[in-house]
């Protein structure tokens, strides 16, 4: 176990043999950080087009705040989720912290900007090849920006994979509201901070493994489609 | 299928003017657009034309004055006023899809839409295009299919913004004859074009813009034959150097 090729080995022998433990905590990344991105997509993709096609007061105080928080910190959320959920916090009466509930909520309140400001940009842009011709026809605001989402259909998988990393990727959310309780609450990323503190390297680097594998793939899924889709829309 | 109601038209412009970055574009606009002759908006090249047409469609509101319609529209009033510009803006589906969108948006029944959508193809001759993704079209293909999606409203007034600007003949023929076909259905046509003989087959009265200001509306005939302004004799002589 001293030697790096050693740990590899080992690595690789946990995924090749299908190590229940290491499964376990594999299917529970993918639930809550799917869930996640799947919460905040429906919520942030028709409101980051929305700020892009309506005109109101304090919008572009919103916008920015919105791109500010692109760079939020994943132990603030954390921390911030902690607090709201704890006993004694205005939504502690839900007694969700430390299941992994509460990591699905701070993972998806974590991405929600980063899909909301970069779908506000996406829209934005092509908004204004649009604009005339969506409010000649006499579409509000609802419908063009629904019909710019579907029109972006493509670009906006990259957005969500782009969060979908983001979300499975960060450990500190995780970590506070989660709790890192073994067989509960340890996601992926939380196991490999702590057996590698423990010393339990191979398990450490075969879900490191694994975690790169999950988010090649993902990508690879979305560049096929979106090469398909390019060659039939032109 | 016109929504009833009383007649949008006459549409009178008073006193317009349009100003952006300090710049006047438009100034002392007056004019009536009465329901009826085909009516072609000229001039040289910054002279208003398109910011002239997207007042009068409502894109763009005049820095002064007040644009009239005899019956104004109302938020949520399926439109009875439609614009084709010079490059379409056709939506990723398909050539079906984009116009049952246009029809969704104003409100029409879902069991209705494909049936009116597929009678519309056939009169722009893109029937046997209904599945196909509608960016993959020809350039005149995709403004037939704006034509028809316009047309498919049964507008009281269509406003054309160089509808065959960079078309080949071909194309420019088949948009013509559709554009002949919407007037002869009934709808008032407005058009800018800096095809003069565009203007001669397609017109029966101009409108001659000059830096902004209507310096000259006459019938086509006569614009062509015997421009009233020395602007128009100008711009005629410049367009056409064999005159």
């Amino acid at each position: 176990m001293s030697t790096f090729g050693a740990v590899f080995g080992e690595a690789f022998r946990l995924i090749g043999a299908l190590d229940l433990a290491l499964l376990d905590i594999v299917w529970l990344s993918l639930r809550v950080s799917l869930s996640a991105v799947l919460i905040s997509t429906v919520v942030a993709l028709p409101f980051g087009a929305a700020l892009a096609v309506t005109r109101f007061p304090g919008r572009d105080a919103l916008v920015v705040t919105v791109n500010a928080l692109l760079g939020l910190p994943a132990v603030v959320v954390g921390l911030a989720i902690y607090l709201l959920l704890s006993r004694a916090g205005p939504l502690g009466t839900f007694g969700i912290l430390f299941t992994p509930a509460a990591m699905v909520v701070a993972q998806a309140v974590l991405i929600f900007p980063l899909i909301a400001a970069l779908a506000r940009q996406a829209v934005a842009d092509a908004w204004r090849e649009y604009a005339e011709q969506m409010r000649s026809l006499g579409a509000g605001p609802v419908a063009s920006s629904l019909a710019l989402l579907h029109d972006l259909r493509f670009s906006l998988v990259t957005i969500v994979l782009a969060a979908f990393g983001r979300a499975i990727a960060e450990v500190g959310a995780v970590m506070i509201v989660g709790g890192n309780i073994d067989g509960v609450t340890r996601v992926m990323t939380t196991a490999i901070a702590l057996e590698t503190s423990k010393g339990d390297l191979p398990l450490a680097l075969g879900l490191g493994i694994v975690l790169l594998g999950i988010v090649l793939l993902l990508n690879v899924g979305a560049h096929l489609l979106k090469e398909r889709a390019q060659r039939h829309h032109a | 299928m016109r929504e009833p109601g009383p007649p949008m038209l006459p549409l009178v412009l008073e006193g317009i003017g349009f100003s952006a970055g300090g710049r006047d574009i438009l100034s002392g606009i007056d004019l009536v657009l009465e329901a009826g002759p085909r009516t072609v908006i000229l001039g040289p090249n910054g002279a208003g034309k398109s910011v002239l047409m997207r007042i009068c469609h409502g894109l763009l509101a005049p820095t002064s004055g007040r644009v009239l319609w005899s019956h104004r529209e109302r938020p949520g009033e399926p439109r009875r006023q439609a614009m084709v510009f010079q490059r379409p803006v056709l939506l990723r589906r398909s050539v079906l899809g984009n116009l049952t969108f246009a029809l969704a948006v104003v409100g029409v029944p879902h069991y209705e839409r494909e049936a009116r959508a597929v009678a519309a193809l056939g009169r722009v001759g893109l029937a046997a295009h209904a599945r196909r993704p509608a960016r993959v079209l020809s350039g005149g293909e995709q403004q037939r299919l704006a034509l028809a999606r316009a047309w498919m409203l049964e507008p009281e007034v269509l406003f054309l913004d160089e509808p065959t600007a960079n078309l080949d003949p071909g194309a420019v023929r088949e948009i013509e004859a559709i554009v002949q076909s919407i007037h002869a259905s009934g709808t008032k046509v407005v058009m800018v074009t800096h095809n003069l003989g565009q203007a001669r087959r397609l017109g029966d009265e101009v409108v001659f813009l000059d830096r902004g200001r209507i310096v000259e509306r006459s019938a086509i005939d006569r614009f062509f034959r015997t421009p009233a302004t020395a602007q128009a004799d100008a711009f005629l002589k410049g367009e056409l150097p064999w005159h």
